[in-house]
Protein backbone atom coordinates (compact mmCIF):
# COMPACT_ATOMS: atom_id res chain seq x y z
CA UNK A 1 0.00 0.00 0.00
CA UNK A 2 1.14 3.54 -1.02
CA UNK A 3 2.08 5.46 1.88
CA UNK A 4 -0.14 8.98 2.14
CA UNK A 5 2.50 10.50 5.01
CA UNK A 6 6.27 10.93 5.32
CA UNK A 7 6.99 8.20 8.36
CA UNK A 8 8.67 9.22 11.29
CA UNK A 9 12.38 9.45 10.82
CA UNK A 10 14.27 8.91 12.81
CA UNK A 11 12.79 7.34 15.82
CA UNK A 12 15.37 9.02 18.66
CA UNK A 13 15.72 6.26 21.08
CA UNK A 14 14.42 8.16 24.02
CA UNK A 15 11.46 8.47 22.28
CA UNK A 16 10.61 4.88 21.77
CA UNK A 17 7.94 4.42 24.40
CA UNK A 18 5.84 7.06 22.66
CA UNK A 19 5.84 5.19 19.42
CA UNK A 20 5.58 2.08 20.88
CA UNK A 21 2.40 3.20 22.79
CA UNK A 22 1.20 4.86 19.50
CA UNK A 23 0.72 1.41 18.04
CA UNK A 24 -1.06 -0.41 21.11
CA UNK A 25 -3.55 2.55 20.66
CA UNK A 26 -2.09 4.35 24.14
CA UNK A 27 -0.93 7.72 23.94
CA UNK A 28 2.11 7.46 26.29
CA UNK A 29 4.14 10.69 27.59
CA UNK A 30 7.21 11.03 30.11
CA UNK A 31 6.69 12.63 33.25
CA UNK A 32 9.22 13.79 35.62
CA UNK A 33 9.27 11.92 38.97
CA UNK A 34 11.08 14.74 40.88
CA UNK A 35 8.59 17.68 39.93
CA UNK A 36 5.49 15.97 38.68
CA UNK A 37 5.57 17.72 35.58
CA UNK A 38 4.88 15.87 31.94
CA UNK A 39 6.48 16.88 28.49
CA UNK A 40 6.86 16.49 25.29
CA UNK A 41 9.19 15.57 23.00
CA UNK A 42 10.55 12.87 25.01
CA UNK A 43 14.24 13.89 26.43
CA UNK A 44 16.35 12.22 29.40
CA UNK A 45 16.37 14.74 31.73
CA UNK A 46 13.64 17.66 33.03
CA UNK A 47 13.11 20.62 30.97
CA UNK A 48 11.72 22.31 34.05
CA UNK A 49 13.90 21.08 36.98
CA UNK A 50 16.49 19.26 35.70
CA UNK A 51 16.04 15.84 37.69
CA UNK A 52 17.34 12.77 35.41
CA UNK A 53 13.88 10.59 37.32
CA UNK A 54 11.82 10.08 34.21
CA UNK A 55 8.87 7.71 34.15
CA UNK A 56 6.16 7.08 31.13
CA UNK A 57 2.75 7.51 31.93
CA UNK A 58 -0.32 6.94 29.86
CA UNK A 59 -1.97 10.50 29.02
CA UNK A 60 -6.04 11.12 29.23
CA UNK A 61 -5.63 11.42 25.35
CA UNK A 62 -8.16 14.62 25.64
CA UNK A 63 -6.76 18.24 25.43
CA UNK A 64 -7.32 21.38 23.70
CA UNK A 65 -6.87 22.78 20.34
CA UNK A 66 -4.26 25.53 20.96
CA UNK A 67 -3.53 26.49 17.92
CA UNK A 68 -4.91 25.74 14.25
CA UNK A 69 -4.34 26.58 10.52
CA UNK A 70 -6.16 25.03 7.51
CA UNK A 71 -3.44 23.98 4.70
CA UNK A 72 -4.03 24.61 1.29
CA UNK A 73 -0.82 23.00 0.02
CA UNK A 74 2.06 21.10 1.06
CA UNK A 75 5.44 21.51 0.39
CA UNK A 76 6.78 18.01 1.54
CA UNK A 77 5.64 16.02 -1.60
CA UNK A 78 5.60 12.99 0.51
CA UNK A 79 2.35 13.98 2.18
CA UNK A 80 -0.25 13.40 -0.38
CA UNK A 81 -2.92 13.53 2.13
CA UNK A 82 -5.94 15.48 -0.01
CA UNK A 83 -5.80 19.16 1.08
CA UNK A 84 -7.79 21.43 2.91
CA UNK A 85 -6.15 19.62 6.00
CA UNK A 86 -5.93 21.12 9.53
CA UNK A 87 -2.61 21.43 10.91
CA UNK A 88 -2.59 21.87 14.45
CA UNK A 89 -0.99 22.67 18.35
CA UNK A 90 -2.93 20.36 20.66
CA UNK A 91 -2.56 21.28 24.40
CA UNK A 92 -2.64 17.96 26.07
CA UNK A 93 -4.85 17.44 30.17
CA UNK A 94 -1.56 16.79 31.10
CA UNK A 95 0.59 20.35 30.13
CA UNK A 96 2.56 19.35 27.02
CA UNK A 97 1.87 20.42 23.29
CA UNK A 98 2.18 18.64 20.26
CA UNK A 99 1.65 18.81 16.36
CA UNK A 100 -0.83 16.78 15.23
CA UNK A 101 -3.72 17.00 12.81
CA UNK A 102 -6.85 17.78 13.22
CA UNK A 103 -9.71 15.33 11.58
CA UNK A 104 -13.16 14.09 10.92
CA UNK A 105 -14.15 17.63 11.02
CA UNK A 106 -14.95 20.12 8.12
CA UNK A 107 -11.50 21.85 7.32
CA UNK A 108 -13.64 25.25 7.48
CA UNK A 109 -12.18 28.02 9.67
CA UNK A 110 -16.02 29.27 11.07
CA UNK A 111 -16.43 25.72 12.47
CA UNK A 112 -13.34 25.36 14.51
CA UNK A 113 -11.81 28.34 17.11
CA UNK A 114 -8.69 27.92 19.39
CA UNK A 115 -9.38 26.16 22.89
CA UNK A 116 -12.10 23.90 22.05
CA UNK A 117 -11.80 20.15 23.66
CA UNK A 118 -10.53 17.18 21.48
CA UNK A 119 -9.39 13.85 21.78
CA UNK A 120 -6.56 11.34 20.47
CA UNK A 121 -7.85 8.83 17.65
CA UNK A 122 -4.93 6.46 16.11
CA UNK A 123 -4.23 6.38 12.76
CA UNK A 124 -2.29 3.12 11.41
CA UNK A 125 0.51 3.68 8.94
CA UNK A 126 2.36 0.49 8.65
CA UNK A 127 2.77 -2.69 11.27
CA UNK A 128 5.44 -0.61 13.42
CA UNK A 129 3.90 3.47 12.70
CA UNK A 130 0.52 4.43 14.38
CA UNK A 131 0.25 8.10 14.45
CA UNK A 132 -1.89 10.12 17.25
CA UNK A 133 -4.26 12.48 15.87
CA UNK A 134 -7.08 14.33 17.29
CA UNK A 135 -10.37 14.71 16.87
CA UNK A 136 -13.39 17.19 18.24
CA UNK A 137 -14.50 15.94 21.29
CA UNK A 138 -17.07 13.59 21.58
CA UNK A 139 -16.44 12.46 18.44
CA UNK A 140 -17.03 13.72 14.24
CA UNK A 141 -18.76 16.17 13.70
CA UNK B 1 31.86 48.16 36.90
CA UNK B 2 28.28 47.24 36.71
CA UNK B 3 26.42 45.35 34.21
CA UNK B 4 25.06 48.46 33.21
CA UNK B 5 28.47 50.38 32.73
CA UNK B 6 29.56 47.30 30.55
CA UNK B 7 26.82 47.37 28.31
CA UNK B 8 27.25 51.44 27.92
CA UNK B 9 30.68 51.11 26.94
CA UNK B 10 30.09 49.28 23.93
CA UNK B 11 27.47 51.70 22.77
CA UNK B 12 28.97 53.98 19.59
CA UNK B 13 32.48 52.29 20.19
CA UNK B 14 31.87 50.98 16.64
CA UNK B 15 29.52 51.86 13.50
CA UNK B 16 28.70 50.52 9.96
CA UNK B 17 30.88 52.09 7.22
CA UNK B 18 29.72 50.29 4.22
CA UNK B 19 26.36 48.25 3.32
CA UNK B 20 25.24 47.05 -0.15
CA UNK B 21 23.01 44.48 -2.31
CA UNK B 22 24.70 42.02 -4.74
CA UNK B 23 24.65 43.59 -8.25
CA UNK B 24 21.08 42.24 -9.01
CA UNK B 25 18.16 40.85 -6.99
CA UNK B 26 15.26 38.51 -7.73
CA UNK B 27 15.15 35.63 -10.10
CA UNK B 28 19.02 34.82 -10.59
CA UNK B 29 19.58 31.20 -12.53
CA UNK B 30 22.65 32.04 -13.37
CA UNK B 31 24.28 33.30 -10.21
CA UNK B 32 25.40 30.85 -7.36
CA UNK B 33 24.62 31.44 -4.07
CA UNK B 34 28.79 31.82 -3.43
CA UNK B 35 29.16 34.80 -5.83
CA UNK B 36 25.73 36.78 -4.25
CA UNK B 37 28.02 36.84 -0.99
CA UNK B 38 30.70 37.54 -3.51
CA UNK B 39 29.17 40.50 -5.20
CA UNK B 40 27.59 42.19 -1.94
CA UNK B 41 31.18 42.30 -0.30
CA UNK B 42 32.69 43.90 -2.88
CA UNK B 43 30.09 46.89 -3.04
CA UNK B 44 29.55 46.79 0.45
CA UNK B 45 33.58 47.20 0.82
CA UNK B 46 33.45 50.02 -2.04
CA UNK B 47 30.73 51.60 -0.16
CA UNK B 48 32.93 52.39 2.77
CA UNK B 49 35.71 53.19 0.47
CA UNK B 50 37.88 50.40 1.86
CA UNK B 51 39.51 47.25 0.33
CA UNK B 52 38.63 43.74 0.54
CA UNK B 53 42.53 43.01 1.54
CA UNK B 54 41.61 45.40 4.78
CA UNK B 55 38.88 42.74 6.05
CA UNK B 56 40.20 40.73 9.46
CA UNK B 57 37.12 39.74 10.40
CA UNK B 58 34.24 37.61 8.51
CA UNK B 59 30.42 36.44 9.73
CA UNK B 60 28.24 34.86 7.69
CA UNK B 61 25.37 32.46 8.68
CA UNK B 62 23.95 29.52 6.90
CA UNK B 63 25.16 27.06 4.29
CA UNK B 64 28.15 28.78 3.79
CA UNK B 65 31.03 28.78 6.49
CA UNK B 66 32.76 32.05 7.65
CA UNK B 67 35.82 30.56 6.41
CA UNK B 68 34.29 29.45 2.77
CA UNK B 69 33.24 33.28 2.32
CA UNK B 70 37.06 34.19 3.34
CA UNK B 71 38.60 32.06 0.95
CA UNK B 72 36.45 33.26 -1.90
CA UNK B 73 37.18 36.54 -1.49
CA UNK B 74 40.81 35.94 -0.86
CA UNK B 75 41.09 37.14 2.44
CA UNK B 76 43.06 35.47 5.90
CA UNK B 77 40.50 36.72 8.69
CA UNK B 78 42.01 36.34 12.34
CA UNK B 79 38.28 36.51 13.46
CA UNK B 80 35.24 34.49 12.43
CA UNK B 81 31.64 34.01 13.38
CA UNK B 82 29.14 31.47 11.61
CA UNK B 83 26.11 31.94 14.12
CA UNK B 84 23.29 30.32 12.63
CA UNK B 85 20.04 30.86 14.25
CA UNK B 86 17.41 31.37 11.57
CA UNK B 87 17.40 34.92 9.59
CA UNK B 88 18.07 37.48 12.14
CA UNK B 89 21.75 35.92 12.29
CA UNK B 90 23.13 38.88 10.77
CA UNK B 91 21.20 41.18 12.76
CA UNK B 92 22.62 39.46 15.97
CA UNK B 93 26.17 39.28 14.20
CA UNK B 94 26.64 43.37 14.35
CA UNK B 95 26.40 42.85 17.96
CA UNK B 96 28.97 40.26 18.08
CA UNK B 97 31.09 42.09 15.60
CA UNK B 98 30.76 45.60 17.96
CA UNK B 99 32.13 43.38 20.32
CA UNK B 100 35.01 42.10 18.91
CA UNK B 101 35.87 44.95 16.88
CA UNK B 102 35.88 47.28 20.74
CA UNK B 103 38.25 44.76 22.02
CA UNK B 104 40.73 44.76 19.24
CA UNK B 105 40.37 41.11 18.11
CA UNK B 106 39.98 42.82 14.24
CA UNK B 107 39.81 45.71 12.69
CA UNK B 108 37.26 45.61 9.78
CA UNK B 109 34.41 43.37 9.64
CA UNK B 110 31.97 42.17 7.09
CA UNK B 111 29.35 40.58 7.51
CA UNK B 112 28.02 38.46 4.50
CA UNK B 113 24.70 37.29 3.15
CA UNK B 114 24.38 35.30 0.24
CA UNK B 115 20.81 33.05 -0.76
CA UNK B 116 19.99 31.32 -3.89
CA UNK B 117 16.73 30.96 -2.29
CA UNK B 118 14.51 30.91 -5.59
CA UNK B 119 16.76 29.15 -7.68
CA UNK B 120 18.54 27.59 -5.66
CA UNK B 121 22.01 27.42 -7.37
CA UNK B 122 24.67 26.27 -5.65
CA UNK B 123 23.37 25.50 -2.45
CA UNK B 124 22.92 22.10 -0.31
CA UNK B 125 19.68 20.83 -0.06
CA UNK B 126 17.44 20.38 2.60
CA UNK B 127 17.41 17.15 5.26
CA UNK B 128 15.00 16.96 7.65
CA UNK B 129 17.35 16.68 11.54
CA UNK B 130 15.55 14.45 13.97
CA UNK B 131 12.95 16.67 15.68
CA UNK B 132 10.68 17.98 12.82
CA UNK B 133 11.67 14.66 11.13
CA UNK B 134 9.80 12.97 14.16
CA UNK B 135 7.22 14.79 15.55
CA UNK B 136 5.78 17.48 12.38
CA UNK B 137 6.72 15.65 9.49
CA UNK B 138 3.99 13.24 9.64
CA UNK B 139 1.42 15.76 9.91
CA UNK B 140 2.02 18.06 6.55
CA UNK B 141 4.47 20.79 9.01
CA UNK B 142 7.35 21.81 6.91
CA UNK B 143 8.00 25.35 5.21
CA UNK B 144 7.66 28.23 7.82
CA UNK B 145 4.07 29.12 6.71
CA UNK B 146 2.60 25.98 8.50
CA UNK B 147 4.23 27.30 11.53
CA UNK B 148 3.90 31.11 11.85
CA UNK B 149 0.11 30.23 10.74
CA UNK B 150 -0.32 28.66 14.31
CA UNK B 151 1.12 31.70 15.86
CA UNK B 152 -1.26 33.90 14.24
CA UNK B 153 -4.42 31.89 14.62
CA UNK B 154 -3.86 31.72 18.31
CA UNK B 155 -3.24 35.68 18.42
CA UNK B 156 -6.36 36.29 16.72
CA UNK B 157 -8.28 34.24 19.54
CA UNK B 158 -6.75 35.89 22.18
CA UNK B 159 -6.71 39.65 20.89
CA UNK B 160 -9.54 39.66 18.56
CA UNK B 161 -6.88 40.78 15.61
CA UNK B 162 -8.46 40.10 12.13
CA UNK B 163 -7.71 39.01 8.70
CA UNK B 164 -8.35 42.41 7.53
CA UNK B 165 -5.58 43.78 10.05
CA UNK B 166 -2.68 41.51 8.97
CA UNK B 167 -3.89 42.55 5.37
CA UNK B 168 -3.26 46.31 5.85
CA UNK B 169 0.49 45.23 7.16
CA UNK B 170 0.87 43.90 3.22
CA UNK B 171 -1.04 47.05 1.92
CA UNK B 172 1.41 49.48 3.73
CA UNK B 173 4.60 47.98 2.80
CA UNK B 174 3.92 47.95 -0.61
CA UNK B 175 3.39 51.58 -0.46
CA UNK B 176 6.81 52.15 0.60
CA UNK B 177 8.18 49.18 -2.25
CA UNK B 178 6.24 51.37 -4.65
CA UNK B 179 9.13 54.28 -3.51
CA UNK B 180 11.82 51.65 -4.12
CA UNK B 181 13.29 50.83 -7.54
CA UNK B 182 14.67 47.68 -6.33
CA UNK B 183 11.40 46.49 -4.93
CA UNK B 184 10.06 42.94 -7.12
CA UNK B 185 6.82 43.89 -6.47
CA UNK B 186 5.97 47.58 -6.78
CA UNK B 187 1.77 47.74 -8.10
CA UNK B 188 -0.07 48.89 -5.27
CA UNK B 189 -2.66 46.45 -3.44
CA UNK B 190 -5.88 46.69 -1.41
CA UNK B 191 -6.84 44.92 1.77
CA UNK B 192 -9.11 43.17 -0.87
CA UNK B 193 -6.43 41.80 -2.90
CA UNK B 194 -5.07 40.62 -0.20
CA UNK B 195 -8.16 38.98 1.30
CA UNK B 196 -8.82 37.21 -2.19
CA UNK B 197 -5.23 36.89 -3.27
CA UNK B 198 -4.57 32.19 -3.61
CA UNK B 199 -4.61 30.85 -0.37
CA UNK B 200 -1.96 28.83 0.42
CA UNK B 201 -1.68 28.42 5.03
CA UNK B 202 -5.17 30.04 6.60
CA UNK B 203 -4.83 32.16 8.09
CA UNK B 204 -2.38 33.36 4.79
CA UNK B 205 -3.14 33.81 1.53
CA UNK B 206 -0.14 34.60 -0.77
CA UNK B 207 -0.01 37.73 -0.29
CA UNK B 208 0.65 37.46 3.71
CA UNK B 209 3.72 35.51 2.80
CA UNK B 210 7.18 37.15 1.78
CA UNK B 211 8.43 36.30 -1.69
CA UNK B 212 11.20 34.66 -2.12
CA UNK B 213 14.35 35.89 -4.19
CA UNK B 214 18.02 35.22 -4.78
CA UNK B 215 20.12 38.09 -3.44
CA UNK B 216 23.51 39.17 -1.08
CA UNK B 217 23.88 41.71 1.21
CA UNK B 218 26.89 43.08 3.20
CA UNK B 219 27.30 45.04 5.53
CA UNK B 220 31.14 46.47 6.41
CA UNK B 221 32.01 47.64 10.27
CA UNK B 222 34.91 49.08 12.29
CA UNK B 223 35.57 51.41 15.22
CA UNK B 224 34.13 54.60 15.78
CA UNK B 225 37.54 56.56 15.09
CA UNK B 226 38.63 54.62 11.85
CA UNK B 227 35.10 54.87 10.81
CA UNK B 228 35.19 58.65 10.42
CA UNK B 229 37.78 58.04 7.70
CA UNK B 230 35.44 56.48 5.32
CA UNK B 231 33.92 57.47 2.14
CA UNK B 232 30.39 57.43 4.05
CA UNK B 233 28.91 59.19 7.20
CA UNK B 234 29.69 56.30 9.82
CA UNK B 235 26.56 55.01 11.11
CA UNK B 236 26.66 54.29 14.98
CA UNK B 237 25.58 50.81 16.78
CA UNK B 238 24.19 52.66 20.04
CA UNK B 239 22.84 49.50 21.04
CA UNK B 240 22.42 45.45 20.31
CA UNK B 241 20.98 42.56 21.93
CA UNK B 242 19.89 38.95 21.18
CA UNK B 243 18.02 36.19 22.43
CA UNK B 244 16.83 32.90 21.97
CA UNK B 245 13.75 30.99 23.32
CA UNK B 246 12.68 27.61 21.05
CA UNK B 247 13.71 25.80 18.43
CA UNK B 248 10.13 23.56 18.15
CA UNK B 249 6.55 25.73 18.26
CA UNK B 250 5.56 23.37 20.84
CA UNK B 251 8.20 24.37 23.42
CA UNK B 252 7.36 28.52 22.95
CA UNK B 253 6.02 29.31 26.09
CA UNK B 254 3.44 32.02 25.09
CA UNK B 255 2.42 31.68 20.91
CA UNK B 256 1.70 35.35 20.94
CA UNK B 257 4.37 37.37 22.90
CA UNK B 258 8.57 36.44 22.03
CA UNK B 259 10.58 35.93 24.76
CA UNK B 260 13.76 35.85 22.29
CA UNK B 261 12.08 39.37 21.01
CA UNK B 262 11.68 40.85 24.14
CA UNK B 263 15.16 39.82 25.52
CA UNK B 264 17.00 41.17 22.70
CA UNK B 265 15.20 44.74 22.63
CA UNK B 266 15.81 45.51 26.35
CA UNK B 267 19.47 44.37 26.02
CA UNK B 268 19.79 46.75 23.16
CA UNK B 269 17.43 49.90 24.14
CA UNK B 270 19.26 49.01 27.97
CA UNK B 271 22.95 49.57 25.88
CA UNK B 272 21.55 52.64 23.95
CA UNK B 273 20.11 54.75 26.89
CA UNK B 274 16.79 54.73 24.66
CA UNK B 275 12.85 53.90 24.40
CA UNK B 276 10.57 53.03 21.78
CA UNK B 277 9.07 56.71 21.75
CA UNK B 278 12.63 57.90 20.47
CA UNK B 279 12.74 56.34 17.34
CA UNK B 280 11.93 57.90 13.84
CA UNK B 281 12.40 54.38 11.85
CA UNK B 282 12.43 51.32 11.91
CA UNK B 283 12.90 47.55 10.06
CA UNK B 284 11.42 44.88 11.55
CA UNK B 285 11.20 41.12 9.69
CA UNK B 286 8.46 40.55 7.92
CA UNK B 287 8.40 36.77 6.83
CA UNK B 288 4.31 37.05 6.97
CA UNK B 289 1.85 40.06 7.43
CA UNK B 290 1.40 39.04 11.41
CA UNK B 291 4.96 39.16 12.27
CA UNK B 292 5.72 43.19 12.07
CA UNK B 293 2.69 43.75 14.55
CA UNK B 294 3.64 40.95 17.26
CA UNK B 295 7.47 42.39 16.57
CA UNK B 296 6.27 45.71 18.24
CA UNK B 297 4.02 44.47 20.67
CA UNK B 298 7.08 42.22 22.07
CA UNK B 299 9.37 45.21 21.74
CA UNK B 300 7.34 47.29 24.40
CA UNK B 301 5.92 49.52 21.79
CA UNK B 302 2.48 48.88 22.45
CA UNK B 303 0.12 46.63 24.43
CA UNK B 304 -0.22 43.42 23.30
CA UNK B 305 -2.73 43.12 20.20
CA UNK B 306 -2.11 46.66 19.65
CA UNK B 307 0.55 46.18 16.87
CA UNK B 308 -1.93 46.09 14.07
CA UNK B 309 -3.11 49.59 14.76
CA UNK B 310 0.52 51.19 13.31
CA UNK B 311 -0.66 49.96 10.26
CA UNK B 312 -4.46 50.56 9.97
CA UNK B 313 -4.17 53.71 11.22
CA UNK B 314 -1.57 54.93 8.75
CA UNK B 315 0.87 55.55 10.81
CA UNK B 316 3.98 53.39 9.63
CA UNK B 317 2.95 53.88 5.89
CA UNK B 318 4.57 56.77 3.51
CA UNK B 319 3.68 60.45 5.22
CA UNK B 320 3.25 58.54 8.40
CA UNK B 321 4.49 59.42 12.36
CA UNK B 322 6.64 56.02 12.31
CA UNK B 323 7.86 54.90 9.23
CA UNK B 324 8.26 50.87 9.33
CA UNK B 325 9.61 48.68 6.73
CA UNK B 326 10.59 51.45 4.24
CA UNK B 327 12.56 49.19 1.80
CA UNK B 328 9.10 47.11 0.89
CA UNK B 329 9.93 44.36 3.22
CA UNK B 330 10.36 40.57 2.64
CA UNK B 331 6.52 40.70 1.85
CA UNK B 332 7.20 43.29 -1.29
CA UNK B 333 11.12 44.18 -1.83
CA UNK B 334 13.16 40.99 -1.94
CA UNK B 335 13.42 37.99 0.89
CA UNK B 336 15.95 35.54 0.15
CA UNK B 337 15.20 32.74 3.21
CA UNK B 338 17.24 34.74 5.60
CA UNK B 339 16.29 38.00 5.09
CA UNK B 340 18.06 39.80 8.21
CA UNK B 341 20.54 41.34 6.34
CA UNK B 342 18.29 43.90 4.17
CA UNK B 343 16.34 45.48 7.40
CA UNK B 344 19.88 47.04 8.24
CA UNK B 345 20.56 47.80 5.17
CA UNK B 346 17.53 50.09 4.93
CA UNK B 347 18.16 51.16 7.95
CA UNK B 348 21.93 52.26 7.25
CA UNK B 349 20.70 54.15 4.04
CA UNK B 350 18.41 56.04 5.72
CA UNK B 351 20.12 57.44 8.35
CA UNK B 352 22.39 58.61 6.04
CA UNK B 353 20.00 60.26 3.69
CA UNK B 354 20.40 58.19 0.61
CA UNK B 355 16.76 57.34 -0.07
CA UNK B 356 15.27 59.43 -2.62
CA UNK B 357 11.45 59.18 -3.06
CA UNK B 358 10.90 57.21 0.26
CA UNK B 359 13.29 58.97 2.44
CA UNK B 360 12.16 59.50 6.17
CA UNK B 361 12.61 63.30 6.85
CA UNK B 362 14.69 63.76 9.94
CA UNK B 363 15.74 59.91 10.86
CA UNK B 364 18.16 60.08 13.46
CA UNK B 365 17.47 57.13 15.57
CA UNK B 366 16.60 53.42 13.39
CA UNK B 367 15.30 50.36 15.38
CA UNK B 368 15.86 46.66 13.22
CA UNK B 369 14.80 43.98 14.50
CA UNK B 370 14.14 40.57 13.03
CA UNK B 371 13.53 36.86 14.09
CA UNK B 372 14.98 33.69 13.43
CA UNK B 373 12.68 30.50 13.03
CA UNK B 374 9.39 31.05 13.89
CA UNK B 375 10.14 34.62 16.54
CA UNK B 376 12.56 31.69 18.02
CA UNK B 377 15.81 33.59 18.03
CA UNK B 378 15.66 37.20 17.31
CA UNK B 379 18.09 40.14 17.00
CA UNK B 380 17.93 43.97 17.97
CA UNK B 381 19.71 46.92 16.77
CA UNK B 382 19.27 50.63 17.68
CA UNK B 383 21.28 53.03 15.05
CA UNK B 384 22.17 56.43 15.05
CA UNK B 385 23.91 58.85 12.77
CA UNK B 386 25.25 60.96 15.87
CA UNK B 387 27.07 59.93 18.87
ZN1 LIG C 1 10.97 17.99 36.84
Amino acid sequence: MELERPLPHPITPEARPYWDGAREGKLMIPRCTACGKAFLYPRVRCPFCASRDIEWIRASGRGRLHAFEIAHQILNRAFKVKTPVVLAMVELEEGPRLLTNLVNVEPDPARLRCDMPVEVVFEKQTEEITLPMFQPAGGAR
Amino acid sequence: MTDRARLRALSNSTCIVGVDESDELGTLPHKSQLTLHVEAIHNAVRDAGLKVADIDGVFTAGQHSPATIAEAIGVTPRYVDGTTVGGCSFIIMVGHAMVALHHGLCDVAVISHGESGRSGVGVTPRRDTALPGQWEAPYGFGGAPTYFGLITTRHMHEHGTTLEQWAQVAVSTRKWAALNPKAKNREPITVQDVLRSRPVVWPFNVLNICLVTDAGGAVVMTRAERARDCAKPPVYVRGAGEGAEHVALTQMRDLTTSQATRLSGDKAFAMAGVRPADFQHVMLYDAFTSGPPIMLESLGFCKPGEGVHFFEEGRATPGGTLPINTNGGGLSYTHTGMYGIFPIIESVRQLRGECGPRQVPGVRLSLVNGMGGMLSAAGTLVLANQT
